[in-house]
């Protein structure tokens, strides 16, 4: 198994999203990430889904997201294929907070976004391994709450979008 | 184009503008401004009245499937939309297409659990090729237009356009402008000539090599282009189930059918042969046995319309992408003409093991009890060359497709995919309204007529002539024989006290008749497809009769059984 990046293109249309995600659960498949947002061609979506299978299951899960109707192009790459970021947010209660925060924060590059009387939220942005990395140390000042988005990413193949949506 | 048209006229135009002559449907709250509609366009287009809404579904299916037309019907919303449920995933696996057109509360209801508001577009998301909610009168036309587009385009299947009341019953302008197609939706892909090089040098190679075809073929009118190909190639051909009738069976290439009750040759030595072409067919589970010991030997040549298919079950050597008119026509041109008669006579010797362990006991029984085997025998007999079979689910569906003698495409109608119990009767009546003056004989069991029997009714009321021939054991007989051969004969709950399926139909104003000995079968059957009219046969078969050849479960197509 292995962790895969699908890309979807997808005409704005009710419901394609629902569409999409029954693919995987009538398979049994988890779904690690998703997210969706309008791409650079207006009424046209793109949807990044993170996934952890074999490759045969990948390949077959995109002939069946190609085959939704609305669906305009749905192609996977390996974490090798693609470049991608997420982002985190930690809230932090104030009444933990000692001097060791800004070295903390320094090394590893997060920042401070958000700063109210009981609390204040970090924010750092990075893969996986290195959120995690930095929720682990916060917990020791009593993290509150953690929250991850799905992958935003793009693929290192040169393919432009107005490729397919012409 | 029209000023100031009731949303529901709309509906309605719109479905006479795809040529919608006949649909079936049932009334309800939510879809009754289309039914008033209905009533002004009585003269264009002809409604007719089930007694379900599963019924209204499978006879739309029994129509597109013997007339390729898009099937179509209505029903309004909550439980008379829930009713098209079995019938949508039905069409959605056998490639069958259908517009099926629901009510839905107003719009400003949605969501707040109005009488009948059922989420009918969720609900039929995974049943559907497409669906599409309506909720503003202008957005109507486009969206049966795209509908219409999308269920007879591609691969075709069933769609479900949701019209909110507000929509019927508001007013707009009305222009139809049929869908041609949209970017997201590409239904031609160019057959690329490269494959069709490496397939026809492998073809030319083979030593052994074994076609197998499905509906696809008859989806894909590619019936003539198939026989051109075997007659060049001499390659012996089986059909799956759907395929059947896609190459008339006396074809001298033909070599029978495929899966866990086909013919005996046609499963044995799929693994035997060096070169396997498939062609509009997908590998479906009855068709393959274990795949892990599927035709592992051979070099397999797939060609499929549908990308989602190849190398989903079996992995293709070369796959040939695209419309298989197209594809096969190529490849015949492609190919060195072969004769192939050593290979040719293993099947015909397995043929003749198989006629004498089974063919001959089913077909000509000197045992007391009536097979189903003998009453197709009789029917093939007297049958019309284009006689429609429509089958139920279950041993008569088997029996009735093994010895069935198909002749025509488009004669072979039944519930392949899914496999649903009560599909026949409704199915045979909507095949049967697509034509009054050809013969349809719907062959079915004790157990599955009662799920959709008060189509009688509708039968009696259109004045179908459905020839109806019910093979009675008094059991749910596959799920029996299942029980013999795998639960040690605990026949649990498979046992039927049944009514007397004569009177009821005559309740019915059904002429029927019941035959229980030999003698006077023959006389019966052709009684029977004489009669102007429908008309109910009942034949009390051998209660216990097993069907075979059987691919048990799990196990190999070479592991089947001629007993
Ligand atoms: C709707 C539905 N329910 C259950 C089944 C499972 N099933 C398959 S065949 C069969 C028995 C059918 O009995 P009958 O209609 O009498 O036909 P026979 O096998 O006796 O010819 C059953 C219950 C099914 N296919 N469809
Ligand atoms: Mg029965």
């Amino acid at each position: 198994m292995k962790r895969y990046t699908i890309f979807v293109i997808t005409e704005n249309f009710i419901g394609i999203l629902n569409r999409i995600t029954i693919i995987f659960t009538r398979r049994g498949i988890n779904i690690d990430a998703l997210t969706a947002s309008e791409s650079r061609v207006p009424g046209v979506h793109r949807i990044t889904i993170e996934v952890t299978v074999n490759e045969e299951t990948v390949i077959q899960l995109v002939n069946q997201i190609e085959k939704v109707i609305d669906v305009i192009k749905a192609f996977y790459h390996e974490d090798t294929g693609v470049v991608y970021q997420e982002l985190a947010l930690y809230k932090l209660p104030v009444s933990r907070l000692d001097g060791g925060l800004e070295k903390i924060i320094r090394d590893h590059h997060a920042k401070i976004i958000a700063a109210e009387p009981d609390f204040v939220v970090l924010e750092l942005t990075g893969h996986k391994e290195k959120t995690r990395e930095l929720l682990e140390i916060l917990k020791g000042y009593g993290i509150l709450e953690f929250a991850r988005s799905g992958r935003v990413a793009v693929a290192k193949r040169m393919l432009t979008i107005d490729s397919f949506v012409n | 184009m029209d000023k100031n048209l009731r949303g529901a006229d709309m509906v309605v135009r719109s479905l006479i503008a795809e040529q919608a002559d006949l649909i079936f449907g049932y009334p309800g709250g939510a879809i009754m401004p289309v039914y008033d509609a209905l009533y002004d366009y009585h003269d264009q287009i002809k409604h007719v009245l089930t007694r379900h809404e599963q019924g209204a579904i499978h006879a739309a299916q029994g129509y597109a499937r013997v007339s390729g037309k898009v099937g179509v019907c209505l029903a309004t919303s909550g439980p008379g939309a829930t009713n098209l449920i079995t019938g949508l995933a039905d069409a959605l696996i056998d490639s069958t297409p259908l517009v099926c057109i629901t009510g839905q509360v107003a719009a400003h209801l949605l969501g707040s659990d109005a009488f009948q508001e059922t989420d009918m577009v969720g609900i039929s998301m995974p049943g559907t090729k497409w669906n599409i909610q309506v909720r503003r009168v202008e957005d109507i036309a486009p969206a049966i237009a795209k509908g219409f587009y999308i269920a007879r385009s591609g691969r075709p299947g069933p769609v479900l356009i949701d019209i909110t009341k507000n929509a019927q019953v508001d007013f707009g302008t009305f222009r139809y402008e049929p869908c041609l197609g949209f970017r997201s939706y590409k239904t031609h892909h160019p057959v690329d000539p490269i494959s069709v090089h490496q397939a026809a040098t492998l073809i030319d190679k083979a030593e052994r090599p074994y076609l197998l075809f499905g509906q696809g073929v008859i989806l894909g009118q590619a019936e003539a282009a198939l026989k051109q190909f075997l007659d060049k190639s001499g390659i012996p051909a089986a059909s799956t189930l759907l395929g059947s009738g896609a190459l008339p069976q006396d074809h001298s290439n033909f070599v029978g059918k495929l899966g866990m009750h086909g013919n005996y040759a046609p499963n044995l030595l799929t693994n035997q042969c060096d070169v396997l072409i498939a062609v509009g067919m997908r590998f479906d589970d009855r068709v393959t046995g274990d795949l892990s010991r599927y035709a592992k030997q051979a070099k397999v040549i797939h060609l499929e319309l549908d990308p989602s298919e190849i190398n989903k079950n079996v992995k293709a050597t070369v796959a040939i992408q695209g419309d298989c008119k197209e594809s096969l026509t190529l490849l015949t041109e492609a190919i060195s003409p072969k004769i192939h008669d050593t290979w040719m006579a293993n099947f015909r010797s397995l043929e003749k093991q198989e006629k004498e362990a089974v063919v001959n006991l089913d077909l000509t029984p000197t045992k007391p009890g009536l097979t189903m085997g003998e009453v197709i025998h009789h029917i093939n007999k007297y049958k019309a060359d284009d006689a429609v079979l429509v089958t139920d689910v279950g041993q008569h569906q088997m029996i009735a497709w093994r010895y069935f003698n198909y002749k025509k495409p488009r004669t072979q109608i039944t519930s392949g995919g899914l496999g649903t119990m009560g599909f026949a009767l409704p199915a045979a009546l909507g095949a049967q309204l697509h034509d009054y003056s050809r013969q349809v004989i719907c062959v079915v069991g004790d157990g599955g007529i009662q799920m959709t029997i008060q189509e009688l009714g509708t039968i009696k009321q259109t004045k179908a002539p459905v020839k109806i021939v019910l093979l009675n054991n008094n059991y749910l007989g596959m799920v029996r024989q299942w029980q013999q051969m795998f639960f040690d004969k605990r026949y649990s709950f498979t046992e039927l006290d049944n009514p007397d399926f004569v009177k009821l139909s005559e309740a019915y104003g059904i002429k029927a008749q019941k035959v229980s000995e030999r003698a006077d079968l023959k006389e019966a059957i052709e009684d029977m497809l004489i009669y102007d009219g429908p008309f109910f046969l009942e034949v009390v078969v051998e209660k216990e009769d097993n069907v075979f050849p059987m691919i048990a479960t799990g196990s190999s197509v070479e592991e089947v059984r001629l007993r």
